[in-house]
Order: structure tokens, then sequence, then C-alpha cells
């Protein structure tokens, strides 16, 4: 994946070229770019699809895809145009009313049949019309419809694209009513194991090769290819080996049938039951943005959403596939004081009373770079009331060079930010270890994290009069909590993160948390607000917005500025 | 408008003392009883439900029940578009999910895990039967459904299938499987080319 294609700067958007084309959309005049961003953001000459986009005219295609090399061999994006005609003495022929004569584009051996252009990879010249919605076009993408639909199995009802097939959605809106197709249908293989994610169905496949491009061209594993000949083309990978990289999955949202399909997601949910939310993939620092399908309180699946500034139309599949944690059956959804189930208003009032009377500096947070903005923040209030010593813990990996980060926090900014941890995180452990083995840390404060892996023990927990620990996931540190806060994940709360080149991104929630758990930011609230006075606001907007105006770092940011694709901060 | 006061004579004695009312009550019955009573020779004009069953017409949209084809084999692939459709919610699929089990009917790769309808929400509209792309659901005859619970009313997969019994129909996932082995053969022998040879 070229940094160019995936990651483009986010800078501002630059300024449109001075040079533009006048070109004509179904009748309407438009201005048009003479160049417009290719596929790895490289200018090139506009292309017709591209100028029909701009004058808000969508051309059906199938093989053609923004961030993905040309192809042009669907032909589903063929319509009519004509350009000005060239007199012989290479001046524009004009009509009566001195307008310029377009030369509808036709076959040369046959000048009375329309000859219909690719617009996909067809540069727009000045004063060219495109005719989008012309009969000669209609007829065009009917026919080639008709002829995409021959061998195609039409097994909607077993097929897991239903719902969002382009093929469906394009025989709907272009294609005809009935077949005229009598003969018997070519026969691919069905439920081809392509690799450890992928099932390829070939029967369905339209040989638009957008997986091949994308393996090839944007992962840079150039695993699958087109065998045989003819109606018998089919999609294969390299004859023993496996469609397996961290990025396969893609090929799935990329594919407009259902040729290839998510052995994840296969035949877990029609797509049409899916509440879908805009959220931020948590796994890493990169901070995909990501949309989450849901039905009745059950994630089906993470898929990509495109962000230009973070992640292109990308995602990794280790990050899309790690949702399944959410649902685990021994969630933490119980308050728990002592180990005994006890409840939210008994848990918050015994905590506060215990902090409120605590010396100074006998009290440490350890705060986790997977907890949002606002809940740093809150915890910061409640470390500088109470003189806490504060740190968070570093997760780290290797980075993959095209979407996974090394840095496998969605937070660490966001915790550097906040202050809840100096520029290095985990360097105040070894202190707040120290403090409780000589007694002067009485209070230890953990979200989120299992402090046991990172020099706590067990026995060093032992010497604490309160250790207040909140997570989602029982671990040792949740079972020596004196009181224990069940947390929500990232799908069940809101929030903002901070990724690792500072874009700051919110997410929404898509589901409940389990049983007795709460959204941090919520809980949290009611705890400083008890212990170190009113905050003033009660919404997570307004928390948002008193962070950003109290910490130089978000330069003054306002929770509707952040948008759905987020405002990159100058870290 | 005008209000018009009816009059109303109080009953004389002989009134007041119900035996007219009584004999004329009597009289009506007495006909009646002369008119349909079977054994004056009488056809018996109401049917001893439940003991006598009515007998819907065609077209009747009873309970809707899962069918299985002539070999046996669940037709419903678990495409929810019946769930989907149905306008008070009364049908509730589980699809088998990637590791459930295959389906029963060759090639078709797919059959719900469980169907539940429940029959105390349903409205017998018959969309679940319209939307079938697989003829699997029929709206049957079975007019009277009972049961002592709500539980007893959700219908599963298994009490379906067994209350639909079968339809006999296009095996369109079989002729598939048919096509794509004859497909396998060549030269390709057309019925035409057969009848030619003999």
């Amino acid at each position: 994946m070229s940094a160019t294609a995936t990651l483009p700067a986010p800078a501002a958007v630059p300024p449109p070229p001075p040079e533009t084309v006048t070109v004509k959309v179904n009748g309407k005049t438009v201005q048009v770019p003479k160049t417009m961003p290719n596929w790895q953001g490289k200018p090139e000459p506009t292309t017709m699809l591209q100028a029909a986009r701009v004058a808000g005219v969508e051309i059906p295609h199938y093989c053609y895809h923004d961030k993905l090399p040309v192809a042009g061999n669907c032909r589903m994006c063929l319509v009519e145009c004509g350009t000005p005609m060239m007199g012989p003495d290479r001046k524009p022929v004009l009509n009566e009313d001195g307008t310029p004569k377009i030369a509808r584009s036709v076959l040369p051996y046959e000048p009375g049949t329309p000859r219909g252009v690719i617009a996909c990879a067809t540069p727009i010249s000045p004063g060219m019309e495109i005719y989008a919605d012309s009969p000669a076009t209609h007829q065009m993408r009917e026919a080639v419809l008709e002829s995409l639909l021959i061998n195609h199995p039409l097994d909607c009802p077993i097929c897991d694209q239903a719902g969002e097939c382009k093929l469906q959605e394009y025989s709907v809106e272009h294609g005809q009513a009935e077949s005229r197709f009598v003969e018997a249908k070519v026969h691919k293989p069905k439920a081809v194991d392509l690799g450890p994610r992928i099932i390829l169905d070939d029967e369905r496949c339209i040989l638009c090769t957008r997986c091949i491009r994308f393996t090839k061209d944007i992962v840079n594993d150039d695993a699958l290819g087109i065998v045989n000949r003819g109606s018998y083309n089919t999609i294969s990978a390299f004859p023993g080996k496996a469609f397996d990289n961290n990025y396969t999955l893609n090929t799935v949202d990329l594919c407009p049938v259902g040729a290839l399909t998510s052995k994840d997601f296969r035949f877990k949910m029609r797509v049409w039951f899916l509440k879908e939310t805009s959220s931020v993939c948590t796994s890493c620092g990169t901070g995909c943005n990501i949309t989450v399908g849901a039905r009745e309180g059950v994630i089906h699946r993470f898929e990509p959403r495109s962000n230009d500034a973070v992640n292109g139309p990308w995602m990794c599949d280790s990050g899309r596939l790690n949702y399944k944690w959410i649902g685990r059956a021994d969630r933490l959804r119980e308050v728990r004081i002592g180990g005994r189930r006890s409840n939210w208003s008994t848990a918050l009032r015994e905590i506060s009373g215990k902090l409120s009377t605590a010396p100074a500096g006998s009290v440490a947070i350890v705060a986790s770079a997977r907890q949002t903005n606002e809940e740093l923040y809150l915890l910061k209030r409640l470390a500088t009331r109470l003189g806490a010593i504060t740190d968070s813990i570093v997760r780290e990996g290797e980075a993959d060079g095209l979407l996974v980060s090394a840095d496998r926090n969605p937070n660490s900014n966001g915790v550097r930010l906040t202050g809840m941890a100096y520029t290095e995180a985990g360097i105040q452990l070894p202190k707040i270890a120290a403090g409780i083995a000589a007694g002067t840390i009485r209070s230890l404060i953990v979200f989120g994290e299992d402090v046991t892996a990172h020099g706590l023990d067990a026995g060093l927990l032992a010497k604490l009069d309160l250790l207040v620990v909140s997570d989602v996931l029982p671990n040792p540190t949740t079972e020596a909590a004196t009181h224990l806060l069940p947390g929500a994940a990232p799908v069940e709360k809101r929030g903002t993160l901070v990724n690792t080149k500072g874009r700051l991104q919110k997410f929404n929630k898509a589901v409940e948390a389990p049983g007795d758990a709460r959204p941090e930011v919520e809980f949290l609230q009611e705890l400083v607000e008890a212990v170190a006075g009113p905050i003033g606001t009660a919404t997570i907007e307004g928390l948002f917005n008193r962070m950003t105006a109290e910490i130089a770092g978000f330069g003054g940011v306002q929770w509707a500025a952040v948008g759905d694709t987020g405002i990159t901060l100058s870290l | 408008m005008s209000t018009k006061v009816v009059e109303r004579k109080p009953l004389t004695a002989w009134e007041r003392s119900y035996v007219p009312s009584i004999l004329g009550g009597l009289g009506v019955t007495w006909k009646h009883f002369k008119r349909t009573a079977p054994f004056l020779g009488n056809k018996p004009i109401t049917m001893e439900y439940p003991e006598q069953k009515w007998v819907v017409p065609e077209g009747y949209r009873g309970a809707p029940y899962l069918v299985k084809d002539q070999d046996g084999a669940t037709k419903c692939v678990s495409c929810q578009l019946c769930e989907f459709v149905c306008p008070p919610k009364a049908i509730r699929i589980t699809p088998p999910g990637a590791e459930g089990q295959p389906a029963d009917r060759a090639n078709a790769e797919k059959m719900p895990l469980e169907f539940e309808i429940n029959m105390l929400r349903c409205i017998f509209c018959g969309l679940c039967q319209e939307v079938c792309p697989e003829e699997a659901i029929f709206l049957q005859k079975d007019y009277s459904l009972t049961g002592v619970s709500r539980e007893e009313m959700v219908y599963d997969k298994e009490k379906l299938l067994k209350l639909g019994g079968t339809h006999a129909g296009v095996q369109k996932w079989k002729h598939k499987l048919e096509e794509a082995a004859e497909q396998e053969t060549f030269p390709v022998e057309t019925a035409a080319a057969t009848e030619a040879t003999k």
C-alpha cells in the first residue's frame, strides 16, 4: 500500500487547479478541473465518470474504484457522448444559432449506431457532451447487464451479499425485467476455500478484477488471478497457496457481487437487519474509521468507513475481526465491593468517601490508553484534586507499513495530551510499586489495565486499603479489587480518541453495555463531582468542549467541529 | 326536530303475571323446534363443532407453516425475507452461521438453525408466503390454534415442518447440481442429438 494511496497527507484539500474544462452532462453545463487525483492521489486527466460526479450524476460501474487502478473491463459505465464537430479547416462547425455543432460518437463502420465509451477510462475534452441518460446509453447498460447475468446463478436467497449487491441494484435500476437466456448456464466451483477468511463463489463472479488489483497494487501480495478461458474464467489463488494476508477481507467489501464473502460473517445475518453506527477501530493507534453492524444488541461485523485522512477505504483483518470479546459470556456485569455484588450508588459513595479523606500523595491512578479523551480528562481532574501519581501502560507490536501501527493503544496521544502520562508512558509504574511497597500509597485506581502484568503483583495489591478497578473483562487485577466497577466496550459508549498522527476522531454507541456495566464517563463524572466538586456539564459534548478549552493541546476544538471523519490536531 | 312522546300504557294484571309472555316465548321455541329437530325429519342446520370441522374454502388464509420438498428436505434457506416483511414481527429466524449445520438439500448451502413463528402475533396476512423465493412457507388451512401458555404458541422449526407437510415444486438447487454434472460430460449430448442417433 503506497503511502500516497491510503494515507494521503492530512493537509487541507489543495485548491482546485486553475485550469478547468467545460463539459455538458445530461444537458447541464459544468466546469470540471482539467486534472483530478487518480487512485494514488496523483493528478491525471479527468475522466468522464469523474466529470459526471462533479455534475451530480453517478454513472453505474463495477470494476472502477476510486482507490484502485482503472481496468475498464466490466463495461458497465458505457455511455454515449459527443464532441464538438471540426470542419476541414480545423475550426469548430457551428449551428445556425452560433452554438458548436456536436458530433455524437458512432461506430466508424456503421455511422447509424451510437458508439459507447467507458466513462471510467475516457478523459474529457473541451466542449464534450456526456449523455448519461440517453436511450442509447440505457440500451447499452441493459445489454451489459444481460451479458453479466448470463452465467450468474441468481442464488440471492443464499447469498450474503444480497441487500448490498451492485448486481441486484443495477438490475433493478437499469436491467431488463425478464431473462431471455434459455440455455443451460455455465457452472463453476461454489464455496471455494480461498484463504483462512475468504470464501469464493465463482459462479457469482463478474470478473471485474477489483480483488486482484487490490491485493496486487495496494497490499503488494500478488496472490489472485484469473484462470481458464471464456465463460469458464474463474478467480483463483496461486495453486497450492492460500489467499492469506492481513487485508484479505477488504476484497469482500470491494467485490460488487457475492463472489467473495467473509467466512466470519457467512450466513450470520442478512445485511438489511444491521443497524449501522459510525465508529473507530480501537485495535491500534491508526484509528481506522469503521461502521459497526449490529442487530438487537449483537455485533455482527465491522466494516471500514472511508476516510482519506486516516485509512482510505480499507482496514486490516485483525482489527475487523477484533469484536468477539465484546459479547463474551465472562464480561464483567456486576458492581462488586470486596468480591460481593453491590450497586453503583453504594460503591461510588464508598469510593468518594475514602478518596475525599485520603491524604495528598497517597493515591495512584493507572489509566489506560484505550480510554477516551473524556474519561482521561475526568481522571486527570481527580488526580489533580488528590495530588495523585498517574501513569498508563504501553502496548507495542510491529507495524506493517500499511495500516497497522506499532502502537497498539488507540489513544496514546490522548493520554499524553490530558497529562495522565508523561511523554513516555510506563515510567511512573516502578515508583507506584515502590510507593505501595513502602506504604506511602494506600489507594490505587486502575482503569482498563491488568497491572499485575506490569510490576504491581497481587502481593503488592493486597497491601492497599483501596483498590478501585474498572474493566470490561476479568483479569487478576479485577479479582484483587476492593471496588470493581464494570465498564463499557468502545462500541457501547461515545467518546473521542487521538490517533498516532494526531487525528482527533469521535465514535458512537452501537449497542448497550451488558448487566450493570456503564460507560466510564457516566460514573467517573459522578465520582469526580463527589470528590473534586461540580464540573458544570452533564453531557459528553459539554465535557469535550470543557476539556479542549482547558487543555491547550486540543486547540479549543468544539465537539460540533469534529465531524464524522475527525479533525487533525497539531501535536 | 320534534319529539314524539310514545305512550307507555300501564300493564294489566294479566300481563303482569308473565303468563302471556312465557306462552308467546314457548310458541317461538316450538315453531323452531318443529322446523329443525332432526328426529322430526329435518336436515341439521348447525355444525357440531369441534366433533365436526368446517372445510375451509380454497385460498383460505390459515396458519403459515414450513413445507418440505418431495425428497423430504427442508425448503427454507434462511433468507429472512419473511422475517423482514412480516408486519407484526411474528417470525424470527436464527441463521446457521458459518459453522452451522449444512442444509439437508444438496447445493442449497444454507438452512435455518431455528425458525419460530409466534402464532399469537401472526395476523395471517400471507406476506411471508408471497415474499418467499423458495416456496418454503405456505398459509395452510388451520384456523384454530390453541395452547395453554404463550411459549406454547411460539411454533418452532420442527413443529412448523411437521404441520406443514410436503409441497412438491421445482427443485431448483437439485436442478443446478444436475446441470453442473452434465457440463462435465463431453461432447455435450443434447436431446436433439440423442434423437438423431436413434
